[in-house]
């Protein structure tokens, strides 16, 4: 359940079960929780890279990931501020950021785990990069115009994370013997997660009928043909690996999101009520 | 900030002290008494050149080492819209330390090397970045004390005769002076916020006032005047104004704006003096100061810990990098 916010916006109506409409019913509760899922995919990447700051191998690798995070930064808060209109209660970023607990967010597992092996944070970048590239490319045809509009935006971004990823990958596959070894495990840590982002069971088909959202097994194909090329070219093998399984997007998550939620939401919730 | 060049008492002298003397080349003196820019190619004095490596790599390393106790609050900051404008801030820094560590490479070092003198302890940084960020609030205090400090000590800088080291000073002013409004926003609201909000607000001005006071250096004026580099920086131009002189400017700067924040200054015998036009204070302890300068702050150890282990973890990373640059310049060849 979600934690009211005294003095404040009303409190979710929670629970994915009680959220849901029928399948093939295209409510309002499940056009939010579509915007949700992305707000929430590019919020914890966020900070998951805020981490970097200060720790990466050079200055301009800080540099770079203090971008990539400030990007996705951007991304979040721009859905979550269309979530929130969407589900015309008052809610606004910040408490949709703050005040929900772990079971509603609604973002995919691979990017909720730590990422403090540079090796995986790259591989984990040129993932979803990779994905967000062909997400965004669809989405910008949304009839929610909204959407459309932040994916425009976001399309440019993601294609310099793709950039960035893609010539680290191919560094690190191809530079020393060391990195090669360590950019292979990286890419075995995180190809488990990725058929998670081409899972449909979460989504309402009428959303992809009346086209809000896009299919997510339509990315699948050139997502994967993508990477390989990428994976290949640095000398790496594609890993051969069983997916796990999904469940983020129904609020289902790694023991990892919360510790991380519960850090980035501490000092918000200790103030009830406070402006910042 | 961070651009100042003074030593414990007691600590190691770096060998710049060497004064003007015949090796001053005309040119030289030629332009620094036109008030004009040195250049990287331009004849200079070894000893100038030696002081201001030193001080530009202190400089830069303040800004790397200043990224951490900003850093340690970007994963909490308290709304999305803080959080976005202090990993812009953070990232600013680091800017800032890329243009420094360049500035500092057109005097004929390395910033591989420079980075070597940080993590052995041969170089120093700010010792303002050795005091931990223990509540939200410090980040309005950093950025409106500290950063306020820094560029009341910077602007000057922007004159100073080295033409690349002043070239970088003109923009880490311009985002000093943004960060120092947005500290002053961050305290402003908190100080308009709950009782809980004001406190912590007024907490982080009681620690952060007096070590920002400190960041100008010891007293370089009067009968307590330390003995420093201030005399022989000025007379190459390199510093404008004595260490007392920024601080008081800083000081005269600032009691007003704590006034419109309605914090107050921890120092009871702060008050207008209509005689010298100035704000007198309270002594100001430099014990402190040099203890902090000597390793002994409270989170000397944690600030160089982090930076080293990062630089060692990413150390097979730049090895890779190096790797594929090599393989690659070596197919170009190969192919012409």
């Amino acid at each position: 359940m979600t934690t009211p916010r005294p003095s404040s916006p009303p409190p979710l109506r929670s629970s994915t079960e009680e959220r849901r409409g029928d399948p093939g019913q295209r409510t309002p509760d499940n056009h939010v929780d579509h915007v949700l899922g992305l707000a929430d995919d590019a919020l914890v990447s966020a900070q998951r890279m805020g981490w970097w700051i200060s720790r990466a191998p050079q200055l301009e690798e800080d540099l770079a990931l203090a971008n990539i995070g400030l990007d996705l930064l951007g991304q979040a808060r721009a859905l979550l501020s269309h979530a929130g209109a969407l589900e015309g209660q008052g809610r606004g970023e910040d408490d949709l950021a703050y005040w929900r607990d772990e079971r509603d967010f609604r973002n995919v597992k691979l990017v909720e785990r730590p990422q403090e092996d540079f090796g995986v944070a790259m591989a984990r970048l040129l993932v979803l990069s990779t994905w967000q590239s062909e997400l965004y490319a669809a989405l910008q045809r949304s009839t929610d115009p909204v959407l459309a509009a932040v994916a425009a935006k976001a399309a440019k971004e993601v294609a310099y994370h793709h950039d960035h990823a893609t010539r680290w990958v191919l560094r690190l596959g191809d530079g020393t013997p060391e990195s090669h070894a360590r950019m292979q495990a990286a890419l075995d840590a995180e190809w488990p997660w990725i058929e998670e982002l081409f899972d449909e069971s979460h989504l309402d088909p009428a959303l992809v009928t009346d086209g809000v959202a896009v299919a997510p097994s339509s990315l699948r194909e050139p997502v994967l043909r993508r990477l390989g090329d990428v994976v290949r070219s640095a000398t790496l093998e594609v890993p051969d690996v069983p997916a796990r399984v999904p469940g983020g997007r129904a609020g289902l998550h790694t023991e990892h999101l919360g510790r991380m939620l519960a850090e980035m939401q501490h000092l918000t919730r200790s103030h009830p009520g406070a402006t910042w | 900030m961070y651009g100042n060049d003074f030593s414990a008492p007691d600590g190691p002298r770096p060998a710049t002290d060497a004064g003007p003397g015949p090796d001053e080349p005309a040119s030289f003196l030629a332009v620094l008494a036109e008030e004009g820019r040195i250049e990287p190619r331009d004849e200079m004095p070894e000893a100038y050149r030696r002081t201001l490596v030193r001080q530009i790599a202190q400089h830069a390393h303040s800004e790397i080492i200043g990224m951490q106790p900003e850093g340690n609050w970007i994963s909490r900051a308290p709304s999305l819209r803080r959080k976005g404008i202090l990993m812009a801030k953070v990232q600013d820094e680091a800017g800032h330390g890329l243009y420094l560590y360049a500035a500092a490479e057109t005097l004929g070092v390395d910033r591989a090397d420079l980075l070597d003198q940080l993590h052995d302890g041969r170089q120093k940084y700010s010792s303002i970045f050795n005091y931990p960020t223990l509540t939200w609030a410090d980040m309005g205090a950093i950025g409106w004390l500290v950063d306020g400090a820094a560029i009341v000590n910077q602007v000057p800088l922007c004159r100073c005769s080295f033409g690349p080291y002043a070239r970088a000073m003109v923009r880490v002013c311009k985002e000093e002076s943004f960060h120092q409004r947005q500290g002053f926003e961050i305290l402003h609201t908190l100080s308009h916020g709950t009782p809980a909000q004001r406190a912590m607000a007024q907490d982080a001005v009681d620690r952060y006032w007096w070590p920002s006071l400190m960041m100008f250096g010891p007293t370089d004026t009067g009968p307590d005047a330390s003995a420093g580099h201030t005399a022989q920086s000025m007379a190459w131009g390199i510093k404008r104004f004595s260490n007392d002189e920024l601080r008081q400017r800083f000081i005269d700067m600032t009691v007003p704006q704590a006034e419109a924040l309605g914090l107050t200054l921890p120092d009871p015998e702060l008050r207008w003096n209509d005689e010298r036009g100035h704000y007198d204070h309270g002594r100001i302890d430099f014990t402190e100061l040099f203890e902090v300068i000597k390793g002994n702050g409270p989170c000397n150890a944690e600030r160089m810990a982090h930076r080293v282990r990062a630089h060692e973890d990413g150390a097979w990373v730049r090895e890779a990098a190096e790797a594929y640059a090599a393989k690659r310049t070596q197919e170009q060849e190969h192919v012409a």
